[in-house]
């Protein structure tokens, strides 16, 4: 019996462990609140890295911790890759490595959550002793074996082992819970991936059955659940996770790429939500914190999202554009084309421009010629505002982040509400790839699928050059009124090679 | 008699003729002091291009310095009097109204193009109807967009403004405009100007442009952009009901008694700061309204002007006398002309010419000299003010309105601090109900989790609950542009999931230990990557 009570010393961490992490649940509510401005933006991330190792460091050397030696090698290659990765990627591919990287967390969220399992698995047998030592006390072969199981214990078998049955129980649904999760995420992630990266057809996709399918899945892992409660049944959570793989293949599947900024700022938060179930089954407080900062932060921007397309996250999850309630308005008018000369015409005649970036800008590489028709319309003492839509892009703040690599000075760079009003006093705006978010049928045409979503008021300034690589529909399929106006001109071709060919026009 | 005279005169029955041109005579102005004259050389040339020729008494034009000589190099006839061009002409063109007198030289079915003002002159109408004459009044042109090319009150208007400030700063002992000379500083000169029609906003740009600082005021609160358009500043009068001049053809309405109370309370606010006061506010039909009284004047400043441009209906200001100008017993100059168009004769006469041609067109649409005095035309119509022995005024309502009337805006009516308040305590009581509702069933779940749920769970939770909310809190200071980087720093925070990898990777059991060994590894790759690329992102956000 000795031998229980000197296990049981490892189950609280010592003071300076819990220390260690206050310090980083501190340091990462800063990092994240540090992100309200540019500049101390730049000193946030060093908040958050040092939380980071201060969170490791601790995790690492609290007592009864072992393989050392494996943690060590695991964690030099992870950081080496990561940093290989971060170096490569380039930013238009900044959405498929968020969703990347979603992705690993959910599967390292399963994976706990599996060992968790057979940790306890292996402890049934201590468990039967400790509720009941009359029997094994009859049987001395048995409490031999026992005891040499339980000097090779680590501290997490440890910590499982102090628990009551109730908490046990409970143990069970966090464990649970943590890997539907996390298998959600995992799939959910690594279908965003492939539709952001384009190795998956970005449309709206459904298996026959639809969202009865997913209901059906979560249905039967809640019976699951209750079938793992009662038997802990390694088959129930098994099962489960195959389950919740599917939901999260089939539920990101159905949505369509317009969706895309909605789904990755949901995954995000799902992961979070992952790590604070992973953080209860483990009774371990700093991942409880960080996993709920970042799960209401991904919430956060979902709802900021969604609120931007006007639309509830209900109706993004449930699948994508096209439930019309009535016929689309007629288009009236065709579609003017102009060529570069003219377009230099009228931006060497205006006084103010603004650019309205899409996502047509991220595929095109458009951003460098961008803004070095920004520099050089500045240097002419014109004024050149950048207006960014919400849901322009793929992923929340998208656009923001190319602007910034093309070395556009992040304070001509507006957000729709503090520039919506000002288009009727700007001479020329230029629309390149974008095409819902510049879209009037969202406020004229009350049948429009995207009817009531903010938009940007281009059409309401003196003209519109519209930079397209076709006549075609955007992503979300809609007709835009907004090509067919009198002030809109269409500029056909790659953005790229046409703010290229506009470059040497400017004088 | 009238009749008498007509009667061994045929000549109007040729009228009809198609081939005739129609002779427009030019009577001269016989009031007293009144300098302009109703064609100019120029305009006889365009009026020729109609197919009329044209024809002046002697003299007509000298006061506005034109010669006869000019006129007849022109193409026009001169008659030696009046009399012997009344008889020779189908059409006579005056500026002011003719006087009784002059009425008698006139003959059925002549067509005259004046002044009238009607609603004052109903014994010149008379006198005019029984005459037989077609008259065409020039001050019963409507306000629309065809016919401001024949406004002419419009183009007198603006004279008249103009030559106010004028008039103004000749009685004025300052500079308008202020300045810092090595002899002292001069502070700018002050003025209202009252009622912004035409001839308010010509006073206020003019005096805007001679550097005073301008201040304007009018009953239509619609004026105001234009009003700060010329660069015044609007004297803003707060109150409810306020009138959409555009039901009144652009003019202003009466105002109610409780308006004007408080519109002279503001005026009597101004008064004593005001250097100088151009009141211009007429009311179509009726005398002026008294808009500067006694108190007023005599709370101004010595050496201050008013200029009554209202003057010739009784004036704005109570101490005006028309046609005069009085110094008060404090100093304070006023002047009621009723002049101001005549005494920019030259200018005055070449824009009433052209409001005549501009009329004269309308009434001839073939080019070719036949009068036709189209009754359907809503312009012609509304001008016509007797009309083949019949008073036709007042005219009927113009089938277009004269200014669209302004779109009822569907602003939310200004509330009182009173509703507004009851609204605003209205709205918080909502937001405490369904708040304090939330926290009811928030506690009440806490409570059910609490009951069964050992003390280990439950102190978890607190971290997590508390969690959550400082979460929301921080992350909606999140800056839109640094959402990207925000997720990306999230994703590398989520990393943290490496604890539970790294508590598990010690296990004697081989499979845990690998399942955790992989967890570290991309558990791993997320902190690395998600920072580095965090970084990366936020060290190309520049300023310009």
């Amino acid at each position: 019996m000795a031998n229980l009570e000197q296990i049981f010393s490892h189950v609280s961490e010592p003071g300076i462990v819990t220390a260690a992490y206050i310090s980083a649940a501190v340091l990462f509510i800063l990092c994240l609140g540090g992100l309200s401005n540019q500049e101390s933006a730049k000193r946030a991330v060093w908040y958050g890295i040092f939380g980071m190792i201060l969170a490791v460091g601790a995790a690492v050397f609290t007592p009864g911790v072992g393989n050392h030696w494996l943690i060590g090698i695991m964690l030099a290659i992870g950081i080496v890759l990561g940093y290989i990765v971060a170096m490569r990627v380039q930013m238009t591919e900044m959405p498929q490595l968020v969703a990347a990287l979603h992705s690993f967390v959910g599967l390292a969220a399963v994976f706990i959550g599996f060992n968790s399992h057979i940790e306890l698995a292996r402890l049934q047998d201590v468990f039967a002793f400790m509720h009941n030592p009359g029997t094994l006390l009859a049987n001395p072969d048995r409490l031999m074996a026992l005891e040499g199981q339980l000097e090779n214990l680590s501290g997490f078998a440890a910590k499982l082992l102090a628990k009551s049955p109730l908490e046990i129980d409970i143990l069970r649904v966090e464990t649970f819970l943590g890997v539907f999760i996390g298998a959600v995420t995992f799939t959910g992630s690594v279908i965003a991936f492939g539709k952001l990266a384009g190795k998956v057809d970005g449309k709206a996709k459904k298996l026959p059955g639809g969202h009865a399918l997913n209901a059906g899945a979560a249905i039967i892992s809640l019976i699951l659940l209750v079938v793992y409660l009662m038997t802990g049944s390694f088959w129930a959570l098994f099962i489960m996770s195959l389950l919740a793989f599917f939901i999260g293949y089939h539920l990101i599947m159905g949505i369509g790429g317009a969706d895309m900024p909605v789904v990755v700022s949901m995954l995000n938060s799902y992961s979070g939500w992952a790590a604070a179930a992973i953080g209860f089954s483990l009774g371990n407080d700093l991942l409880i914190v960080t996993g709920a900062l970042v799960g209401s932060s991904g919430a956060i921007l979902s709802y900021i999202m969604c609120k931007a397309m006007n639309r509830s996250f209900i109706s993004v999850i449930l699948g994508g554009f096209g439930n019309t309630t009535g016929p689309a308005m007629e288009i009236e008018g065709e579609q003017v084309a102009i060529d570069a000369e003219g377009v230099a015409a009228l931006l060497n005649d205006a006084s103010s421009i603004i650019i309205v970036p899409g996502y047509g800008m991220a595929v095109a590489q458009a951003q460098g010629a961008v803004s070095e028709l920004t520099r050089k319309l500045r240097a002419r003492g014109k004024e050149v505002r950048f207006a960014i839509h919400p849901v322009a892009g793929r992923l929340p703040g998208h656009m923001n982040v190319l602007l910034a690599e093309a070395k556009v000075p992040y304070d001509i760079v507006l957000e729709m509400d503090e520039i919506n009003d000002d288009f009727p006093e700007t001479d020329v705006v230029i629309v390149i790839g974008s095409n819902d978010i510049v879209n009037p049928a969202a406020q004229e045409d009350p049948n429009s699928p995207i009817a009531g979503m903010p938009v940007l008021e281009v059409w309401k300034a003196k003209h519109v050059i519209v930079s397209k690589r076709g006549q075609g529909t955007g992503y979300s399929g809609i007709e835009n009124p907004l090509f067919y106006k009198e002030n809109t001109r269409m500029l056909y071709g790659d953005a790229k090679d046409s703010i290229n060919a506009l470059l040497p026009l400017i004088d | 008699m009238p009749r008498g005279l007509e009667e061994p005169n045929s000549l109007g029955s040729n009228q009809n003729e198609v081939d005739r041109n129609v002779k427009i005579g030019i009577l001269g102005e016989v009031y007293p002091g009144e300098n302009r004259v109703a064609l100019t050389p120029d305009s006889a040339r365009q009026l020729g291009k109609l197919g009329h020729s044209c024809a002046i008494v002697s003299g007509a034009g000298l006061k506005a310095g034109i010669s006869d000589a000019a006129y007849a190099e022109a193409g026009v006839t001169i008659y030696p009097d009046a009399q012997s061009l009344c008889a020779n002409v189908d059409l006579v063109a005056k500026v002011r109204p003719p006087t009784l007198d002059e009425v008698k030289l006139f003959r059925k079915g002549q067509t005259l193009i004046s002044f009238i003002y009607p609603a004052q002159n109903g014994e010149l109408l008379e006198a005019l109807k029984e005459q037989g004459v077609n008259t065409i009044a020039m001050d019963m042109v409507p306000r629309i967009s065809r016919a401001q090319k024949m406004d002419a009150l419009s183009s007198m208007a603006n004279l008249a403004g103009y030559r106010a400030v004028i008039e103004a700063a000749n009685n004025f002992g300052r500079f308008f405009t202020g300045q810092v000379t090595a002899a002292g500083k001069i502070p700018p000169a002050k003025v209202l100007v009252v009622g912004a029609g035409v001839a308010g906003l010509a006073a206020i740009g003019a005096s805007v442009s001679l550097g005073a600082i301008t201040y304007a005021f009018d009953v239509r609160p619609e004026v105001a952009e234009q009003i700060e358009s010329m660069g015044a500043e609007f004297v803003f009068l707060e109150f409810e009901e306020s009138q959409d001049g555009a039901a009144t053809g652009g003019y202003a309405a009466p105002s109610s008694p409780e308006f004007r109370e408080k519109q002279l309370a503001k005026f009597r606010e101004l008064a004593p700061d005001m250097d100088i006061v151009i009141t211009t506010a007429l009311i179509p039909g009726r005398p002026a309204p008294v808009l500067w009284t006694k108190d007023m004047v005599e709370a101004m400043k010595p050496g201050s002007v008013i200029v009554d441009l209202a003057a010739e209906r009784g004036g704005n200001c109570e101490l005006t006398k028309p046609e005069e100008r009085i110094v008060t017993d404090n100093g304070v100059i006023i002047i009621g002309y009723t002049d101001f168009p005549s005494r920019m004769a030259a200018q005055a006469s070449q824009l009433y010419a052209t409001n005549i041609r501009h009329f004269v067109a309308d009434l001839t649409p073939g080019k070719d000299g036949v009068l036709v005095h189209n009754m359907e035309d809503d312009v012609i119509r509304s001008s016509t003010v007797t009309f083949e022995g019949g008073i036709t005024y007042p005219p009927p309502p113009l089938k277009v309105q004269a200014i669209a009337s302004a779109k009822k805006k569907e602003k939310p009516k200004e509330l009182t601090p009173e509703e507004k308040r009851a609204q605003e305590l209205e709205a918080f009581r909502k937001a405490t109900k369904t708040q304090v509702s939330l926290l009811a069933i928030g506690t009440l779940l806490m409570l059910l989790v609490g009951y069964y749920a050992p003390p280990s769970f439950m102190a978890h939770f607190v971290v997590f609950m508390l969690s959550c909310f400082v979460g929301f809190q921080v992350i909606w200071n999140v800056s839109h542009s640094l959402h990207t980087p925000l997720m990306a720093v999230t994703n590398a925070v989520s990393g943290i999931i490496i604890l539970g990898a790294v508590a598990q990777i010690g296990s004697s059991s081989w499979i845990v230990a690998i399942l955790a060994a992989i967890s570290v590894l991309i558990a791993a790759i997320n902190i690395g990557g998600g920072f580095l690329v965090t970084r990366r992102m936020l060290a190309m956000f520049q300023k310009s």
